[in-house]
C-alpha cells in the first residue's frame, strides 16, 4: 500500500496551468497525467485537470470516450493505474480511509438514479448522513426534508422511489447525494435516461445548485446548460482531453476539428 | 345455502356465468368438469366416512375402536409420547412453557394489524430460544436436568428445525458474501465448505456426526448425540443456504452497490443497509423452501436413534396392543408437519407482500 501525501500544499494549485477567472484560485481537484486501462484496454489516456472551488465543469463528446470513467475515477468507483488524482487535498491511493475521506466529499448522481428501492424517499436522504456522518436522527431528518424542499418534491418524501416518476426520482438523488453536505457534485449524464418532459425540472434543480456555489462536474450533452452554468466546457474522445475552453469559446470558436465535427453534430439535429 | 337477499341480481348472473364461462365452455371442458366431479364425490364421501363420521374419538384401549373409521383414540392416548418423547410428566409444563411462547410470538405476525407484531417476532428469534436454551435442558437456577436422551417427539422436532433454521440463515448469508468476496483466501475457503457440504446427502452427514465424529474429538471432549446431530444438520443447512442468498446478492444491480459506495458507505454498511436488505427479500421464497425442507428433513434423526414426531409414532404403531393403526398414525404425523409448514408458507407470502415496494431497481 502506498503511503502518499496525504495534506498537499495548497501553493502547489496556484501553478495549474488553466484557471478560472472568476473564482478564488483554490484547487479542489486535482488530475495529473492520470492513465486507465480495463485489461489491455487503454480508456483514459494522460488525462490532465485542475478544477477550482466552486467552479463549474461540464464534459461532453461521443459515447465511449471514457467520460463516465473519468468522473466514475474521481470518487474511486474505478481505480486509475498511472498518474494522481487529488481530490480536496487527498490523494487517491489503495488506502480505504482515504478513498472514504473522499467520498464523504464527493456527491454523485448517476444517469439511472440508484435510489435504493427498499427505503422511501427519506430514508433514501438520511441513510449516509445517519451512518458514514453520524448525524442525530432528528438532524438528519431535518436537512433531509430541507433538501427534498430544494428539489421541490417534500410532498413524497413518504413513498418509496418505485412510486415516483424518473424526473422526481432523480431530483431525490440530487438531494440524497446534497444531504450528506459535499464540496463536490458529480453528475454522470443525470438527464439521459428521462423522458424530455422530465428533462427539465431536473436541469431546474442542477441550476438552482450552480448558483448557490458547489463545485460541479457535469457529464451531460444538454448544451444549453452547459452554455449558461459552465464555467469550462472539456471535449473527451478516445481517452483524451481534446478541448477545454470556456463556454463563449468552445461553441464559437473551436479550436480542434474533433470538437467543430461533435458540435456540428450534436447542435444540428 | 340462500344468498342473502340484498345481493344485486347481477352478481348471481356473475356466478353462473363464471360457471359457464370456465367449466362448460366446450364439450371437452364439460367432459373434464364432469369426470373431476365424479372422482371428487367417489374420493370425499369415503375420506370423510373415515375420518369424520365413523371415527372413534372417545374410548380408553383398543377395543373401544370397532367402528369401519379411523381409530383416532389411539392418537389421542399416546399424544403425550408423540409430543414430549420420553421427557417426564412432571416437569412437561416447561415444554408446554416453550409452545406457548412460540405461538406468542409467532400468531401476531399472522395478524396485519396486530400492534408492535415486530417486537414479537424479534423475541422469538433472540429471548425465545435463550429461553428454551435455560429451560429444556434444566440444569439452572435450581431446575431439574433432563437429558437430551429424553427428548422426543414434536418437541425435538421442533427444536432441531427451529436451532437449524435460526442459525443456517445468519451462517448461509456470511458464506455467500465470502464466496463473492474480492478476498481470494476468503472465497476459496467458501467455496470449499459450501460444495463440500452441499454435496453430501444429510443422512450421511448425520451419521458421520454420530459415529465419525467422536472418533476424531480428543479424550474427554464429547458432545451429546443430540448436539452432534445439530452441528451437522447446521452446517449442512448453511451451505445450501449459502447458494439461495448468492442468488439473491447476484439480482442486486451494479447501481445499487455504486451508490451505496457513492454516498461512503463502507463495505460492512453497504452491505446491511443496502445489499442484504434487497437481496434477501428478493430470495424469500427460496429461503422458505429450504426451511420447509430441512423441517421435513429432520425426520432422519430417526437413524441415529433420535425420536422426532415421526419417530415416536413409528415406535408405536407397531404396539400389538393396538389393532393396525399404521394410517392413523401417518395421517396424524403428516398432519403436523403440514400444519408448521403451511404456517411458514402463508408466512412467507405475507413477507413477501409487505416488503414489496412496488419496484426492482
Ligand atoms: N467495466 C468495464 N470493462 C471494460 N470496458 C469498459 C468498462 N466500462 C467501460 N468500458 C469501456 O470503456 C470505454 C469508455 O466507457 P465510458 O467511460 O462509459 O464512456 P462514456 O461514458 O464516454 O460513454 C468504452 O469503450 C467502454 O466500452
Ligand atoms: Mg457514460
Amino acid at each position: 500500500m502506498t503511503e502518499q501525501n496525504t495534506a498537499l500544499n495548497p501553493e502547489d494549485s496556484r501553478t495549474s496551468p488553466v484557471e478560472s477567472a472568476k473564482h478564488a484560485d483554490k484547487t479542489i481537484i486535482k488530475v495529473v497525467d492520470m492513465h486507465k486501462w480495463y485489461g489491455t484496454f487503454h480508456v483514459l489516456k494522460g488525462l490532465n485537470l485542475d478544477v477550482n472551488e466552486g467552479e463549474r465543469i461540464v464534459i461532453c463528446g461521443p459515447s465511449g470516450s471514457g467520460k463516465s470513467t473519468f468522473i466514475r475515477c474521481i470518487n474511486r468507483l474505478e481505480e486509475h493505474q498511472r498518474g494522481q488524482i487529488i481530490v480536496d487535498n487527498v490523494e487517491l491511493t489503495d488506502d480505504v480511509k482515504q478513498i472514504d475521506t473522499v467520498r464523504k466529499e464527493v456527491g454523485m448522481v448517476f444517469q439511472h438514479f440508484n435510489l435504493f428501492p427498499h427505503l422511501t424517499v427519506l430514508e433514501n436522504c438520511c441513510l449516509a448522513p445517519l451512518w458514514v456522518r453520524k448525524v442525530p436522527k432528528r438532524e438528519a431528518e431535518a436537512t433531509a426534508m430541507e433538501y427534498l424542499e430544494r428539489v421541490k418534491i417534500p410532498e413524497q418524501a413518504h413513498k418509496y422511489p418505485g412510486q415516483l416518476s424518473g424526473g422526481q426520482q432523480q431530483r431525490v438523488a440530487i438531494a440524497r447525494a446534497l444531504c450528506m453536505k459535499p464540496k463536490i457534485m458529480l453528475f454522470d449524464e443525470p438527464t439521459s435516461a428521462l423522458d424530455p418532459e422530465m428533462i427539465k425540472e431536473v436541469l431546474d434543480v442542477m441550476v438552482e445548485l450552480a448558483g448557490s456555489g458547489m463545485t460541479m462536474i457535469c457529464v451531460t450533452h444538454e448544451m444549453g446548460f452547459a452554455k449558461t452554468v459552465a464555467d469550462r466546457v472539456i471535449f473527451m474522445d478516445e481517452g483524451e482531453i481534446v478541448e477545454l475552453a470556456p463556454p463563449e469559446e468552445f461553441f464559437t470558436n473551436p479550436r480542434e476539428a474533433r470538437t467543430q465535427q461533435f458540435l456540428k453534430q450534436i447542435l444540428h439535429h | 345455502m340462500s344468498l342473502p337477499s340484498e345481493l344485486p341480481p347481477r352478481q348471481e348472473i356473475g356466478v353462473i356465468g363464471w360457471v359457464r364461462k370456465n367449466l362448460f365452455s366446450s364439450w371437452y371442458n364439460i367432459v373434464l368438469t364432469l369426470v373431476a366431479a365424479y372422482l371428487v364425490v367417489t374420493s370425499v364421501g369415503p375420506l370423510l366416512n373415515w375420518v369424520f363420521l365413523e371415527a372413534t374419538f372417545t374410548g380408553e384401549t383398543a377395543a373401544d375402536c370397532s367402528g369401519e373409521g379411523a381409530c383416532w383414540l389411539f392418537i389421542g392416548q399416546r399424544l403425550n409420547f408423540f409430543i414430549y418423547g420420553f421427557y417426564p410428566d412432571a416437569l412437561q409444563w416447561r415444554i408446554d412453557i416453550m409452545f406457548g411462547l412460540l405461538a406468542v410470538a409467532f400468531a401476531p405476525q399472522f395478524i396485519e394489524r396486530f400492534p408492535a407484531r415486530k417486537w414479537f417476532g424479534i423475541f422469538g428469534l433472540t429471548g425465545l430460544p435463550l429461553i428454551g436454551y435455560i429451560l429444556i435442558p434444566g440444569g439452572w437456577f435450581g431446575l431439574e436436568e433432563v437429558p437430551s436422551s429424553r427428548w422426543g417427539g414434536l418437541m425435538l422436532t421442533l427444536i432441531l428445525a427451529y436451532v437449524g433454521i435460526l442459525a443456517a440463515l445468519p451462517i448461509g448469508t456470511v458464506l455467500a458474501l465470502g464466496r463473492r468476496s474480492d478476498m481470494p483466501i476468503i472465497r476459496g475457503l467458501c467455496v470449499v465448505f459450501i460444495e463440500v457440504w452441499r454435496a453430501v446427502p444429510l443422512i450421511t452427514v448425520l451419521f458421520m456426526a454420530s459415529v465419525m465424529l467422536p472418533l476424531f474429538l480428543p479424550d474427554g471432549v464429547n458432545f451429546e448425540k443430540l448436539m452432534r446431530a445439530l452441528i451437522g444438520i447446521i452446517l449442512w443447512q448453511s451451505a445450501y443456504m449459502a447458494e439461495v442468498v448468492r442468488g439473491g446478492l447476484q439480482a442486486i444491480p451494479k447501481g445499487q452497490y455504486e451508490a451505496a459506495s457513492a454516498l461512503g458507505l463502507g463495505y460492512w454498511r453497504k452491505t446491511g443497509l443496502v445489499i442484504l436488505p434487497q437481496a434477501l427479500t428478493l430470495v424469500i421464497p427460496g429461503i422458505v423452501n429450504t426451511f420447509i425442507s430441512l423441517f421435513k428433513d429432520t425426520t432422519l434423526v430417526l437413524i441415529i436413534g433420535l425420536f422426532d414426531i415421526l419417530g415416536a409414532v413409528q415406535s408405536t404403531i407397531t404396539d400389538p396392543a393396538w389393532r393396525n393403526v399404521t394410517t392413523e398414525g401417518y395421517v396424524f404425523v403428516a398432519f403436523c408437519f403440514w400444519i408448521f409448514c403451511f404456517g411458514m408458507s402463508r408466512y412467507s407470502q405475507n413477507l413477501e407482500r409487505k416488503l414489496d415496494t412496488g419496484h426492482k431497481s
